[in-house]
């Protein structure tokens, strides 16, 4: 059985770090939001390149969930490899990240991830990740 | 006092003339507090040019709950922090820096209960550029879990920090 976007479900790490999603957009695709806190605090006054890196890859992995639903597919996401680019220091609000994903084919899903806080067209940070499609167990 | 005067005079209230970084005393005030702090980073070795953090394996930061596998994210965060501070370590001093570029190849799942260990060196510095790159494992540096290499840019301490 394929689980409905709404019912995506953030994983342990993800909780942890406060995020959650904020909405499904026009596209169908789940936005994610983390609030500033000192949890996920880097140099003083602005937010860690690493809960950055976590934000980006829980929108890419929301993304790529949402696009295989809509492909009827039930495989199984890994991670293979992510490219971060930081554009700007994130200061002390809301932060959010949503992924494209590019194209999944039968073994390889290509997702471009963007991050921002106030102003979408201000990125915070924009990233690739590539994940491997593999099939279900069992 | 024109913009660099400025961040030369406040870059000596933070740090006394004659300032050393020493790895391990930084590591630990780096990750005493914050999302570090946060996410349990300890120092674990350093050399010359490279320096090793720790992150024990913790059940709330599991990125899939059915395996135990720790997510990806903490170990993004550790590879910045150790390649960060590798820059420092290099340079036997601390300068303000700001990640520009990070990527990272997750070449096998990290072992459920494990400790992750980076292992990051600072093979280049320019000046306004560091060029770093390393590795994390889970005991053996032989056969890691993921690669990364990453730039870091140098710049003024004016506006860096938010204290």
């Amino acid at each position: 059985m394929v689980k409905a976007v709404s019912e995506f479900h953030l994983p342990p790490y993800a909780r942890t770090m406060g995020m959650e999603i904020d909405h499904i957009d026009d596209g169908g695709v789940p936005v994610i939001a983390m609030d500033f806190a000192e949890r996920v605090q880097g140099r003083p006054g602005f937010l860690h390149g690493g809960a950055i890196g976590g934000l980006l890859e829980m929108a890419a992995h929301a993304a790529l969930r949402a696009e295989l639903e809509r492909q009827g597919s039930d495989y199984r996401i890994k991670p293979v490899n992510i490219s971060i680019e930081y554009l700007r220091g994130g200061v002390q609000v809301r932060t959010f990240a949503r992924g494209e994903v590019i194209r999944a084919g039968r073994r390889v899903a290509n997702v471009r991830v963007e991050a921002w806080q106030g102003d979408r067209s201000k990125l915070v940070a924009s990233s690739w990740m590539n994940f491997l499609l593999a099939p279900p167990k069992g | 006092m024109n913009k660099d005067e400025k961040a030369a005079t406040l870059m000596q209230t933070i740090l006394p003339e004659g300032f050393v970084f020493d790895p391990e005393r930084g590591a630990r005030w780096f990750t005493r507090a914050g999302h570090t702090g946060f996410l349990g980073m300890e120092y674990h070795d350093h050399g010359p040019d490279w320096i090793e953090l720790a992150l024990p394996w913790r059940e709330d930061l599991v990125g899939v709950e059915e395996t135990g596998v720790l997510a990806s994210g903490p170990i993004i965060s550790l590879l910045d922090n150790a390649t960060s501070m590798s820059v420092w370590t290099r340079q036997g001093t601390f300068n303000p820096q700001v990640t520009l570029d990070l990527r990272i190849d997750y070449v096998r799942a990290a072992t459920p209960g494990k400790t992750v260990i980076a292992r990051a060196e600072c093979y280049q510095v320019r000046r306004s550029m560091a060029f770093v790159r390393g590795i994390a494992h889970d005991g053996d540096a032989g056969d890691p879990i993921a690669h990364t290499a990453g730039i870091f840019m140098l710049v003024s301490s004016e506006g860096w920090s938010k204290p």
